[in-house]
């Protein structure tokens, strides 16, 4: 009859690897609908026994647009208002909790969220991730220190309001504060309002948002339905998340040899290279990742030169997945006890895991290690050896704690190695932005004057990242004690802050630079993206952008050149398989001209699976 | 296939059965390829033309609008003169002294037939777009566009079919002044549209040409009011004795 409803259309038609593009270019179309771009979907994420994330109808839902004011004006979306359902446009201070669950619980009045993107972070601090993360993938359980798990001692993460962990049956998605959302709120203030209590009369100002997503239940559930044998064309219904582990060895190890190393006693330097958000494909992840991922190559660099003056190898491992209970640890603790690596848990010494390390004015570093092991007294020795000196960073070791969430607690659940983990938290994180949209460099105070040009802001040193050269240092120091340098030599390894400067500018501000351009292999040079890295995982099939850039960035930094041709390194690169990974790089432009001067670095740079053992097991209930 | 008929004459009958039974379907077809001509210019025109000036977009269009008028109307005289040739080519063949078909059937059914397919290509994408959950307006636009759109189709649609009949007419009796008002009408309409969106300005003036014509389609195919009192009541002895056809 009477109702006909004038569109705004969202299309993000996403949700599998693949995105589709919606496009309406003809006429007619356009003096109906108005697409927006830049927006990001919440994604269905399924594990052993829950579904979380966010789903929408198969052909989209669609809903009366209203602009909330507050959280009592909840009420005309959830009782009095006349045209169900609604679409509830959020600004980001009214993303919480308590509306969330409302919202959740009123769902068929609620056909859809969208979320306005400030465009400064909220000073309080905003995290949605869970207030305990990977709690019950961590060390600490009913059988191993059962007072430390679930958080018992310190909550890791108190602003955490376990959002991302919530499931919803409508869309959610994020929009950028731009031109787009002031047509949507003159939309809402010119059709949609209620004026002095008038119910407001068709045609009305509403949205369509696009997300269905095909996998449900749970993991095991998924596989089930994605390996269905009957059909000639089996459609996929999920994708497991992964990617790759990467790392390099100060020594060359025979990579085709797998399992134990007789003799070899390892120190492996650990950092996480993933993040993540509530919406999908968004993962700034700054002072959650960023900083320690940057700490340790700046701290491997620092290193290349000393190498020979160690006795025991350090294994620089970047973890993948780390944020999704530990995909890329487990899996390397796997491939250790199933001789599927080059080397087993008996060639480990010790840990040295890089978390946290952003630096601010008042804050210092921590050494949090496991109580429960260190009552071994063999252990602890090992452990006490940390204390890496440097110029006015203080460090204090720390003993009535558990472990934070850390890559340290899969090893540990193996077996009791010695091993710290630093941080830039006494107790509970110093970051008010844990796994959220707002990790960014903004949140690190990455500040660069806005006069300067894109190569000039690429080579000025911050003062974050001078904090964070002098973490780089204190770790290369401490690995290089551990590794059984000797202290007389320690003063020599000094990280470099013009590296660790351009680090930062590539994770966090723009990846594509003069500095990264060089390091690439031609062929991937695409790859590199002018935006701010995005830290999460994604699935298995698809190349994750951090993995990518540590990989390039780490040959670069612990390799050296050597002087063959293009075709010889391609061909080295598979005679030398075992030992060394030979890349031809792109290296820097030649002044004046658009040619570059390319050369092969040779390196020990190696990737594996960083997949979750259930897939390779083919148990997902555990 | 003229020639065809006319030299062999076994499918004289299949032929005879196709042009007795009247389809709607064959000046359908010669609709769609007046428009297609006159689609392929403007394509073209287009194409060289300055995409960026607004004011020779709009002269473009109008153009393309007169040309395809003045096709779709040159196609109507073309399938005219094409059944022309065919029954004289039928009479030479039958045994019959007078014309087998009746060419004011004929002119009604080509008038039909270029009607639907007008009619057809104007609204089906206005129908597709119409489809979604929304409707016009968002930027402001009349909500009118889809109901105006609707009666628009249907006075053309009805438009060809007088123009039809008229246009045959006045071309059996020579009448060139009548064809060549066809033609100028048909012009008129169809630049009526482009007071749109003034809907008024177009859908009214629109409706009264097209009762016009109507009234003038009514007594060139021979009606009255003494014709239309009989039939309205059913007392028609020519209509009722007239269905009984010679076998």
């Amino acid at each position: 009859s009477n109702n006909s409803v004038t569109l705004l259309v969202i299309s993000s038609c996403s949700g599998r690897p693949a995105m589709k593009i919606c496009v309406s270019s003809n006429s007619v179309g356009n003096k109906i609908y108005i697409n927006l771009n830049e927006t990001f979907p919440c994604v269905r994420l399924l594990n052993a026994t829950h579904q979380i994330g966010c789903q929408s109808s198969f052909a989209g839902d669609v809903g009366v647009v209203h602009l909330l004011e507050s959280e009592e004006n909840l009420d005309w979306v959830l009782g009095s208002g006349p045209n169900p359902p609604y679409m509830v446009i959020l600004e980001s201070t009214l993303f919480t909790r308590p509306i969330m669950m409302k919202l959740k619980h009123g769902s068929q009045r609620v056909a859809g969220v969208v979320v306005v993107e400030p465009t400064t972070n909220p000073p309080d601090g905003f995290s949605p991730h869970t207030s305990c993360p990977n709690e019950n993938t961590g060390v600490y359980s009913e059988s191993y220190g059962p007072s430390y798990a679930h958080c018992n001692v310190t909550v890791w993460n108190p602003l955490g309001t376990g959002l991302s962990y919530e499931e919803f049956d409508f869309p959610i998605f994020s929009m950028k504060d731009s031109n787009d959302t002031e047509v949507l709120r003159r939309c809402y203030r010119e059709h949609n309002r209620a004026v002095n209590g008038s119910t407001p009369q068709y045609p009305l100002c509403a949205m369509q948002l696009f997300s269905h997503m095909s996998a449900v239940r749970d993991t095991a559930t998924c596989m089930r339905r994605s390996e269905i044998p009957f059909s000639l064309t089996p459609e996929e219904v999920c994708d497991p998340l992964g990617d790759e582990n990467v790392w390099a060895s100060t020594k060359p190890l025979n990579n085709t040899a797998k399992g134990h190393k007789e003799g070899e006693s390892v120190v492996i330097a650990a950092a996480k290279m993933d993040s993540r958000s509530f919406f999908f494909d968004v993962a700034p992840g700054a002072d959650g990742t960023a900083t320690g991922l940057v700490a340790l190559l700046a701290a491997a660099n620092a290193l290349r030169n000393a190498t020979a003056e160690l006795n025991r190898t350090i294994l620089y491992t970047f973890f993948h997945g780390e944020t999704f209970d530990y995909i890329g640890s487990s899996r390397m603790v796997y491939d250790m006890e199933n001789n599927q690596f080059a080397l087993d848990l008996d060639n480990v010494h010790s840990i040295l895991e890089v978390g946290q390390v952003a630096l601010g004015s008042n804050s210092r570093l921590w050494l949090h290690s496991d109580p429960v092991s260190r009552r071994n007294s063999s252990v602890n020795v090992e452990v006490r050896l940390y204390s890496p000196h440097s110029r006015s960073t203080s460090i204090y070791p720390n003993v009535t704690q558990p472990l934070p969430p850390s890559s340290l607690q899969r090893f540990l659940r193996a077996r009791p190695i010695p091993g710290v983990v630093i941080e830039n938290h006494q107790a509970s994180f110093t970051n008010k932005y844990y796994q959220s949209i707002f990790d960014n460099a903004e949140s690190l105070q990455l500040n660069y004057s806005p006069n300067l040009t894109a190569e000039e802001q690429l080579e000025f040193v911050t003062d974050a990242a001078k904090n964070l050269t002098e973490v780089a240092t204190a770790v290369a120091r401490g690995l290089y004690l551990q590794a059984g340098g000797h202290p007389a030599g320690m003063n020599a390894v000094q990280a470099d802050s013009r590296l660790v400067s351009k680090m930062l500018y590539t994770f966090l501000v723009r990846g594509k630079n003069s500095w990264s351009e060089q390091l690439v292999s031609p062929e991937l040079a695409s790859q590199l993206k002018d935006r701010p890295t995005n830290f999460y995982i994604g699935v298995h099939q698809q190349m994750s952008e951090p993995r990518f850039m540590v990989q390039t960035i780490l040959a670069n930094l612990t390799g050296t050149i050597v002087n063959v041709t293009k075709e010889n390194c391609q061909k080295q690169k598979e005679d030398e398989e075992d030992l060394y990974y030979y890349q031809w790089v792109q290296g820097p432009l030649r002044p004046n001209s658009t040619e570059r001067d390319s050369f092969c670095v040779r390196s020990g740079v190696r990737r594996f699976a960083a997949k979750s053992p259930a897939f390779v097991l083919r148990e997902y209930t555990s | 296939l003229l020639a065809c008929f006319l030299a062999d004459p076994a499918p004289v009958s299949a032929g005879l059965g196709f042009l007795t039974t009247p389809d709607p379907g064959v000046p359908a077809f010669f609709w769609l390829v007046s428009l297609l001509l006159s689609s392929l210019v403007w394509f073209i025109s287009v194409q060289i033309s300055n995409k960026e000036s607004a004011a020779q977009q709009k002269g473009l269009l109008i153009f393309g609008v007169v040309l395809s008028v003045l096709l779709q109307e040159t196609f109507r005289f073309g399938y005219y003169k094409l059944l022309k040739k065919a029954n004289e080519g039928l009479l030479t063949l039958s045994q019959e002294e007078t014309m087998p078909i009746s060419i004011r059937q004929l002119a009604y059914v080509s008038g039909l037939g270029f009607g639907f397919m007008s009619g057809a290509f104007s609204v089906v994408n206005i129908l597709a777009d119409s489809a979604g959950p929304g409707t016009i307006g968002i930027h402001g636009d009349s909500q009118h566009y889809f109901l105006s759109s609707a009666f628009m189709t249907m006075a053309i649609i009805l438009l060809h079919m007088f123009w039809g009949v008229v246009f045959f007419d006045a071309c059996e009796k020579r009448c060139w002044w009548a064809v060549g008002l066809v033609v100028i009408v048909h012009l008129l309409v169809s630049c009526l549209t482009f007071q749109n969106p003034d809907y008024t300005a177009t859908l009214v003036p629109a409706y009264v040409i097209l009762f016009g014509m109507g009234v003038w389609a009514f007594y060139t195919a021979g009606g009255s009011l003494r014709n239309l009192k009989l039939c309205l009541t059913c007392k028609d002895k020519d209509f009722l004795l007239s269905n009984h056809r010679p076998r």
